[in-house]
């Protein structure tokens, strides 16, 4: 187990030291992020009558729009100089190289919805304090960290990456994205928590399935 | 005194390598010895490279035999993984990162006792201690070769390997790498380098072999060969006129 840990622990640490000092990657999320929650609260009309139905597909739209952004960058990053090819180089398994970049996406996306969940809940005019949203959040960004470094590992070597990540990212987590509106629907609706035994042990299945057959697909792809 | 001397550094047999309908590769053998530094000429597109990829455990080979350090390179590519150390045309480093920090983040993946230490010492072997807290987007060309060659020492692998890796590098840092590979391969362990440089490969000791039509053939010094007669098959296919 520690020889699975430790690698992911030296990828995750190396990432948050990179964007530490770049912030390229968290800080490019939050601008769209807040530039596509601003441009639907004008287009939709959010009304507190209409908020239950509109403000979960608003902020699924927000977060899977700025996950497929830091999955674009984040082997990016890799490619640049040659970094993906020195870790494959490296003595570690091709699990562990997978587990710490989904774990680095994971965590930077988990930062930017935490900073635009209250300006959510401010603009849209929801109770954001919720556990069961919370638990959606993290269940579903997990999905989308799991299938996004897989597809972005793809992409990357693809000379139409941008194009080529949300091509494949967005048909794969679609399950992933209803399941995370429906659960958030039951979080902050009229009827609060109708729904959820339904749509929280589904994220929970699918972030199951991928979290085992992500790593082994990524393993594959890297080979040549 | 070899750091490894059970069997051979490297053991090829029937090596053959395709792109697509393409072959790069076929039927090569190859048998270096602990202690064996061979230089490889050849042109562009001959798969030197792919050679190099393929030892080192980056790409497959589509048929053939290959034994690193005696590991299987098919059954055990990890095991190959920590004992080669490989210089390619990109330096694998982050630009993000000062020098020292690319090193001990790739001494903690090969999971070596005190990274820094080390990493500081491969530094110093290269001449880069005294830059060594600046970031690497800040560094020359060169410089940021010479840490690279620095990460693919730092673990002491028995095997380098290094494509090109004078390109870029100025007189006093090609005569620096002549002199780190020289050392690497008296204490017993083994170099491959490719070249396209005749006058470079031919000044430096060691084996020489020319890749080309998909099959690697040798001389050197050790007199497995004319060596004024490989120097002009060299030429004739590098395409040079000397």
């Amino acid at each position: 187990m520690m020889q699975l840990l430790r690698p992911v622990l030296i990828l995750v640490r190396k990432d948050i030291l990179l964007e530490w000092r770049s912030r390229d990657l968290v800080v490019s999320m939050l601008v769209f992020s807040l530039l596509i929650v601003v441009v639907f609260n004008f287009a939709l009309n959010v009304t507190p009558q209409r908020v239950t139905v509109l403000a979960p597909g608003i902020i699924w739209v927000t977060f899977a729009f700025a996950a497929t952004l830091a999955m674009n960058r984040s082997f990016v990053r890799e490619m640049e100089q040659g970094g993906l090819a020195g870790l494959l180089l490296s003595p570690v398994s091709r699990d562990a190289i997978f587990l710490g970049k989904a774990l680095s996406s994971f965590l930077f996306m988990l930062l930017v919805e935490a900073a635009l969940l209250p300006i959510f809940g401010a603009l849209l005019n929801f109770p954001v304090l919720s556990f069961t949203l919370v638990l959606t959040i993290v269940m579903a960004t997990l999905g989308f960290a799991l299938v996004g470094t897989l597809f972005s590992a793809i992409a990357v070597q693809t000379r139409s990456r941008e194009i080529m990540l949300p091509v494949l990212f967005f048909p794969v987590i679609l399950p992933v994205i209803i399941a995370a509106v429906e659960a958030s629907s039951a979080s902050i609706g009229s009827e609060p928590g109708v729904g959820l035994n339904r749509w929280l042990p589904l994220l929970a299945i699918f972030d199951a399935l991928f979290l085992v057959i992500c790593p082994w697909v990524f393993a594959v792809v890297v080979e040549e | 005194m070899p750091v490894n001397s059970v069997g051979d550094a490297i053991k090829l047999e029937g090596l053959e390598k395709s792109f697509g309908d393409w072959p790069v590769l076929w039927d090569l053998d190859l048998t270096l010895g602990w202690g064996q530094f061979l230089v490889i000429f050849g042109a562009n597109g001959v798969g030197k490279s792919t050679l190099l990829r393929i030892l080192s455990a980056q790409a497959r080979a589509d048929a053939g035999k290959a034994l690193i350090a005696g590991y299987d390179l098919q059954r055990n590519p990890q095991a190959v993984r920590s004992r080669v150390g490989v210089v390619a045309h990109q330096t694998f480093l982050y630009d993000d990162l000062t020098a020292l920090e690319n090193l001990v983040y790739y001494g903690r993946l090969f999971g070596l006792n005190d990274p820094e230490k080390k990493a500081d010492e491969a530094l110093s072997k290269l001449g880069m201690d005294r830059r060594s807290g600046q970031r690497l987007r800040s560094l020359s060309h060169g410089m940021q070769k010479r840490v690279a060659i620095a990460r693919a020492i730092m673990h002491r692998p028995s095997i380098l390997l290094l494509d090109e890796p004078e390109s870029g590098l100025d007189r006093g840092s090609v005569e620096l790498l002549r002199e780190l590979l020289q050392e690497w391969a008296e204490s017993g362990r083994a170099v491959v380098m490719t070249t396209h440089d005749t006058e470079l490969g031919f000044s430096w000791t060691g084996q020489l072999g020319l890749l080309a039509e998909g099959n690697l053939h040798l001389s050197g010094p050790e007199g497995t060969g004319d060596s004024a007669e490989f120097l002009r098959r060299v030429t004739v296919s590098l395409g040079a006129s000397r």
